[in-house]
């Protein structure tokens, strides 16, 4: 039988929302806030939905610990305690949650395949949050 | 359609065994949890129904039938028990997450009235859950 295992990580890392195709005006009426020079941080939490069926000898979707270890590897390492602008994945990107949420689902589309990668979720604060399913419909209640 | 959801709590214990493999094995892939002395959560179930809002009572579910099945069939079932060796579905069955919204889907599934199953999500943990809709 198919069930839906979500897993959620924290990451703290720091952006400003400033896109160099814009004037500076434009970038202040667009990102108010978030375009201030010296950036700013969040503590994001990422949900990462996974999905298929459970196996009869395991009782489990995939392993937990392989599903960490790829998360770890791939998406913590990479982004946690780093200032997103500074990276090579947001050189001509704007680093909005929009953007990392869609970057984070490609990234662990390759680094983790024991399982069907069903979404990532990012919860920028608690007032915000991002899905990405590359295209498929996302399940809501 | 509208969608409900009742949200209830229960502690329980377990440990995941499969008496097929060594103990080798059973350490490699269930870890910390393959201890046979067991450990224990708070599971948070979460429950959602769909259906037509009734004209005359307003309501897509009675919450107060709601409430009592999930008690009968889940909260005194479970709730300070060990998954293993008191829950009939875990005789010989891995206790995981999975498995146990799985069991709880079966044990609901059938037993409401008006509106229809949706989705049973269990949280083991806060940073972990699983949504069982019921598919094959």
């Amino acid at each position: 039988m198919k069930a839906h295992l979500t897993r959620r990580y924290i990451l703290s890392a720091s952006h400003r929302l400033h896109a160099p195709a814009l004037s500076e005006e434009a970038n202040q009426a667009t990102y108010g806030k978030c375009n201030n020079p010296h950036g700013h941080g969040h503590n994001y939490a990422v949900e990462v939905t996974v999905s298929g069926p459970v196996n009869e000898e395991t009782g489990m979707v995939c392993n937990l610990a392989d599903l960490d270890e790829a998360v770890e590897r791939t998406v913590l390492e990479r982004f946690d305690h780093q200032n997103l602008n500074t990276l090579a994945e947001f050189e001509t990107l704007v680093p909005t949650t929009e953007n990392l949420t869609q970057l984070i689902y490609n990234i662990l589309k390759l680094s983790f395949s024991s399982a069907h990668l069903e979404r990532v979720r990012i919860e920028e604060t608690l007032n915000n949050s991002f899905e990405y399913a590359d295209g498929a419909n996302l399940r809501h209640r | 359609m509208i969608y409900l959801t009742r949200k209830c709590e229960f502690s329980a214990s377990h440990y995941y065994h499969n008496p097929q493999w060594t103990e080798d094995e059973n350490r490699r892939v269930f870890g910390k949890c393959a201890n046979l002395n067991g450990h224990g959560h708070n599971y948070t179930l979460e429950v959602t129904v769909k259906g037509e809002v009734d004209p005359t009572t307003g309501f897509v579910v009675d919450l107060k039938q709601l409430k009592e099945i999930l008690n009968r069939e889940v909260v005194d079932a479970m709730d300070h028990r060990h998954l293993n060796k008191e829950v009939p579905e875990f005789a010989a069955k891995v206790p995981t997450a999975e498995n146990l919204a799985i069991a709880i889907w079966q044990r609901l599934a059938g037993k409401l009235q008006v509106a229809k199953l949706h989705r049973v999500r269990l949280y083991e943990m806060p940073d972990l859950f699983v949504d069982f809709y019921g598919e094959a």
